[in-house]
């Protein structure tokens, strides 16, 4: 983010005029609709805004928010990105990508741009798989996806987005999922961080993938399926509805988390802990929980600022550039010379 | 027969005992041996003595070969004279050796009769061994052919600086100023400029700068005392008139910096480079790092292809975008490439071009990028392609390839090559006043019909605005999907790409309206020969071609600056020649170019050894031309006018 002064605008404000060509129930529709009804309340500048993306189903998203947006090439947001900010630091800038494009064919450079800490916001779009090549599997996709190109079941191990993040530096990891309420909460987080803030949005493709999150995200059950991190809060989740309320706890023996019950409310007496976002040995264990025997980790995981990229790159060149003057004959004049006058050369 | 043209030709004096009109010097040693320092203090000296000259790196790609190798070798050759020189030269006259392996991996390229100085004092069994020498050639009578001068210079250096009381180690690294003070006065070269330098460069160690000027002056004594019969004789070679100013030594790689940076001047933006390391491109990069002041920023990013995104970023952003690479990062930026052809931005790419395919001869030249250049991209993604043909004209080229990025919205590629990038020559130093300014105008209003933006209308050029991102109002979407026209909104369908296509290969072709008519840079617009050249082929093609032309051969020199779009005027001037020979670096590249675009029957003259053309080399495939040439006298070269074997390069 940029401290700018606060721009009044409306949701109306940040649709475009193109046919928005996602398919019917995609969750990208979700995810755009967060990210437009965000914008104004954020005081967002449409003219000091760019959407950057790379190729996928996400990465059409910059053509339907009316700011500046560059559509760019497979992999390679991070990059443009990069050279965009570095250009005119001024614009907030928003990285819109998905598994295929941030993990596997721009994985490097989504690993760079994190750890130089450039200030943008890295929208994630994981769908666990390849929606707009029609439906192979992706680096993501769970042990034995059938798809077109693993009619068998895919056998690698999916990555996983936010631990790759903390594991390339990130100072903000994040996780949300398309429908969520709580979507413009954490994309207002990240565009509050200073820095390279990264959001790994579960995001539902209803044609490939169907419902693949629907184990944690379906309204029935979510409260004991969704942990909601709060920055000083207990991490609690479940209901006497959902079959207790319950909370994680740091076993210090094994230095691992674990799920404990949680009588009466009394949180503090089953040793939950409390989040802490700056806390960066928890978040890797957060990110790191799998579903089932643990909720999902969701909301703020990490957020602890440090300088960022270009405000360090830049300001170490505003202090070369100090009391230097540009003067171009000087500059081509520069090393060794010598002059020919007509009795010949010298020194 | 054979047009005979009066043209007399002075550089064509005989060697012999009559000083010459050019000499080429190659000082050779180990990597260790200072031989770079070496000769780049000796290239001053004879700009100093008024002399032109070309200089040529050779050093290995290992960072620090093992001591005494036969890798290991670095080498430095000047070529200096009292008349134009254009070349780094073919055949050294003199090789220094410093060891070994010096004389092992340089001592064949030495014409007959040429000189070797030798430091017989390094010819130990040991660095023989490393060398895969049985015997010691020094006495074996094996460089008969050659005059042969060896003296233990490792003992008269170390003699020369025993009163500074250095290590040994020390006093050996002066050996190199002890054979640069000889070179001085077999040139008749004054020392005092040299001097000035040690004194500057060990300013922070008086008994090192004071070590090194003994040595210095000790061998340049040695010369002048030692009675050593024959060989070694002092030479004054006649200075070469030149146009009085301020002047420099300027490498390739430094030229191209400096071309950037005025060109982005002139432009009136500042400058973002992007880079990844890699030879011979990286000097670029730190060139461009010391000149912040120009509002320049560079970026190191994570690869190739970061580098160039970066650089259209960027541009996106309002400021000169620019990437450099050589070849294998080239073809990484290729996507990138087209991508800044569909969203129309301007973008310098700067290829350094070495020895391919693949990792290829990374330290070694070549031009084979050429159809890399053209045609390499998916898609029908025209880019002007620009070529410097030596150092110092990369400097103008850089500031043409900004010109035209700029005022065409495209990605323009600038060629340069590993022996322009490090090879270095005389440059009067130009004044900025003398430069046309070409400043950039950005959008700052909506241009279309009811207060709409149409980021992709249309000039009369069929160039379409710059928008910097962050204007207020001009909020706009770009990316490497078809577009419409005028509105750049998303669209495949079949007319529009039909459309764009053409809008695009209209935009680049016309360029060749805004750039100058060919010229032919020696010779006749027309006649039984034209040799065809361009990039860093100039200097021999050049001498080749004068060559010929004394002997009353009827052949021009043409050499292309603007490899695409090419000039305006270059089919109707190549159609005025029966005979086109183009000596490329390559297979033949330029060649298939000329054909395809004029129909004509360009023949290739080809080399792909990592080594820059040798003058004789070219001489001999226009001497062999005019012999094919039924009832014609023929071109036969002497062979003792150039000292070089024929080679068999000359394709039917």
């Amino acid at each position: 983010m940029n401290d700018m002064t606060p721009f009044q605008t409306t949701l109306k404000d940040w649709e475009t005029d193109q046919e928005v060509r996602w398919c019917p129930g995609c969750g990208d529709y979700a995810i755009l609709k967060a990210v437009q009804r965000t914008l104004p309340e954020l005081g967002a500048n449409p003219a000091n805004t760019v959407f950057v993306s790379g190729i996928g189903c996400s990465s059409r998203f910059p053509y339907y928010v009316e700011s500046y947006g560059f559509h760019t090439i497979h992999g390679r947001a991070p990059a443009f990105a990069t050279g965009i900010k570095l250009a005119n630091p001024e614009l907030d800038i928003w990285l819109v990508t998905g598994d295929g494009d941030g993990m596997s064919i721009g994985g490097n450079h989504t690993m760079h741009l994190l750890r130089r800490n450039l200030d943008c916001q890295v929208l994630l779009f994981n769908n666990e798989i390849y929606g707009l090549t029609k439906g192979q599997y992706s680096p993501t996709s769970r042990p034995g996806t059938p798809s077109p190109s693993t009619p068998n079941g895919s056998v690698d191990r999916p990555a996983q987005p936010c631990a790759f993040a903390l594991g390339s530096g990130a100072r903000f990891v994040a996780r949300g999922f398309d429908v969520s309420k709580e979507l413009p909460s954490v994309l207002k987080a990240a565009y509050h961080h200073k820095g390279a803030a990264f959001i790994e949005i579960f995001q539902n493709c209803i044609v490939y993938n169907k419902d693949r999150f629907e184990d944690f995200a379906a309204p029935k059950g979510a409260e004991g399926n969704q942990l909601w991190l709060q920055d000083g809060e207990p991490m609690l989740f479940g209901s006497e509805k959902s079959g207790g309320v319950k909370g994680i706890r740091l076993n210090l023996d094994h230095l691992h988390l674990e799920v404990v019950d949680v009588p009466d409310g009394d949180w503090q007496a089953s040793g939950v802990i409390v989040h802490d976002v700056t806390n960066r040995a928890i978040a890797h264990m957060l990110v790191e929980m799998p579903f089932g025997e643990f909720p999902m980790a969701l909301g703020v995981l990490y957020d602890d600022p440090r300088p960022t990229f270009e405000e360090t790159l830049l300001g170490q060149d505003a202090q070369v550039r100090a009391g230097k003057e540009a003067n171009l004959a000087k500059l081509l004049a520069k090393g060794q010379t010598w002059t020919v006058a007509e009795d010949g050369p010298k020194l | 027969m054979a047009s005979v043209l009066a043209e007399d030709d002075s550089a064509l004096a005989a060697r012999g005992n009559a000083t010459p009109e050019a000499v080429v010097v190659r000082f050779a040693g180990d990597s260790g041996d200072g031989m770079q320092l070496t000769g780049g203090q000796f290239t001053l000296s004879t700009a100093l003595a008024g002399n032109d000259l070309a200089t040529f790196p050779d050093f290995p790609a290992e960072i620090r070969a093992p001591q005494g190798t036969l890798f290991g070798v670095s080498a430095f050759q000047i070529n200096f004279g009292s008349t134009d020189i254009t070349t780094a030269g073919d055949a050294p006259d003199v090789l220094v050796a410093m060891n070994p392996a010096a004389l092992k991996t340089n001592v064949e390229a030495l014409r007959p009769g040429g000189l070797i100085i030798a430091d017989s004092g390094e010819f130990s069994k040991r660095n023989l061994e490393k060398a895969k020498y049985a015997v010691n050639p020094l006495e074996d009578g094996s460089l008969a052919k050659w005059d042969l001068l060896a003296f233990d210079i490792s003992a008269l250096t170390m003699e020369s600086v025993k009163p500074f009381g250095l290590g040994n180690k020390e006093a050996l690294r002066c050996k190199n100023m002890w054979t640069l003070g000889l070179a001085l006065w077999m040139f008749d070269r004054d020392r005092e400029p040299i001097v000035q330098w040690l004194k500057d460069k060990f300013r922070k160690n008086e008994i090192l700068a004071d070590a090194n000027i003994a040595a210095l002056n000790a061998g340049h004594a040695y010369g002048e005392t030692a009675e050593i019969a024959g060989p070694l004789r002092k030479l004054t070679l006649d200075p070469v008139p030149s146009a009085p100013g301020l002047y420099r030594t300027v490498t390739g790689a430094e030229a191209v910096s400096l071309g950037l940076v005025a060109g982005a001047q002139l432009a009136e933006l500042p400058m973002f480079f992007g880079g990844y390391p890699i030879t011979p491109a990286s000097a670029i990069l730190h060139n461009l790092v010391k000149m912040k002041e120009f509002g320049v920023t560079t970026f190191q990013a994570e690869d190739e292809i970061a580098a160039i995104c970066a650089a259209i970023g960027a541009s996106y952003a309002g400021q000169l975008g620019v990437t450099s690479s050589s070849g294998p990062g080239i073809a990484l930026k290729g996507e990138a490439m087209g991508l800044a052809v569909m969203t129309e931005l301007p973008l310098v790419i700067v290829n350094s071009q070495r020895g391919g395919p693949s990792t290829g001869l990374p330290t070694k030249t070549e031009q084979s990028d050429l159809y890399q250049a053209v045609y390499g991209r998916n898609g029908d993604a025209p880019i002007p392609v620009i070529a410097a043909r030596s150092p110092s004209d990369a400097f103008d080229c850089a500031i043409e390839a900004c010109r035209i990025a700029v005022r065409y919205m495209t990605p323009v590629i600038l060629l340069t090559d590993g022996y322009i990038a490090n090879a270095s020559e005389p440059w009067k130093v130009p004044d900025p006043a003398s430069f046309t300014p070409f400043p950039v105008t950005f959008l700052e209003d909506r241009n279309g019909p009811d207060d709409t933006l149409l980021p992709f209308k249309r000039d009369d050029r069929g160039v379409r605005p710059w928008i910097k991102a962050g204007t207020p109002g001009l909020m706009h979407r770009i990316g490497g999907i078809e577009k419409a026209i005028d509105t750049g909104n998303i669209d495949y369908s079949p007319a529009v790409h039909q459309s764009q296509t053409d809008a695009r290969k209209a935009k680049v072709d016309i360029i060749a309206q805004d750039i100058p008519e060919q010229d032919v840079c020696l010779g006749k617009p027309g006649g039984t020969l034209a040799v065809v050249g361009w990039g860093s082929t100039f200097g021999p093609i050049h001498q080749a071609v004068r060559r010929a032309r004394a002997k009353g051969l009827d052949v021009s020199h043409i050499h292309v600056r603007h490899v695409w779009p090419l000039p305006r005027n270059l089919g109707a001037l190549l159609r005025g020649f029966d005979n086109i020979l183009v000596p490329e670096m390559n297979t033949g590249q330029f060649k298939t170019v000329l054909r395809d675009q004029f129909l004509v029957d360009a023949r290739p003259l080809t080399k792909t050894s990592g080594q820059p053309f040798a003058i004789a080399e070219i001489e001999q495939a226009i001497a062999h031309f005019f012999d094919r040439i039924p009832d014609n006298e023929g071109g036969e070269v002497d062979a003792d006018a150039t000292q070089l074997p024929s080679i068999k390069a000359v394709n039917p």
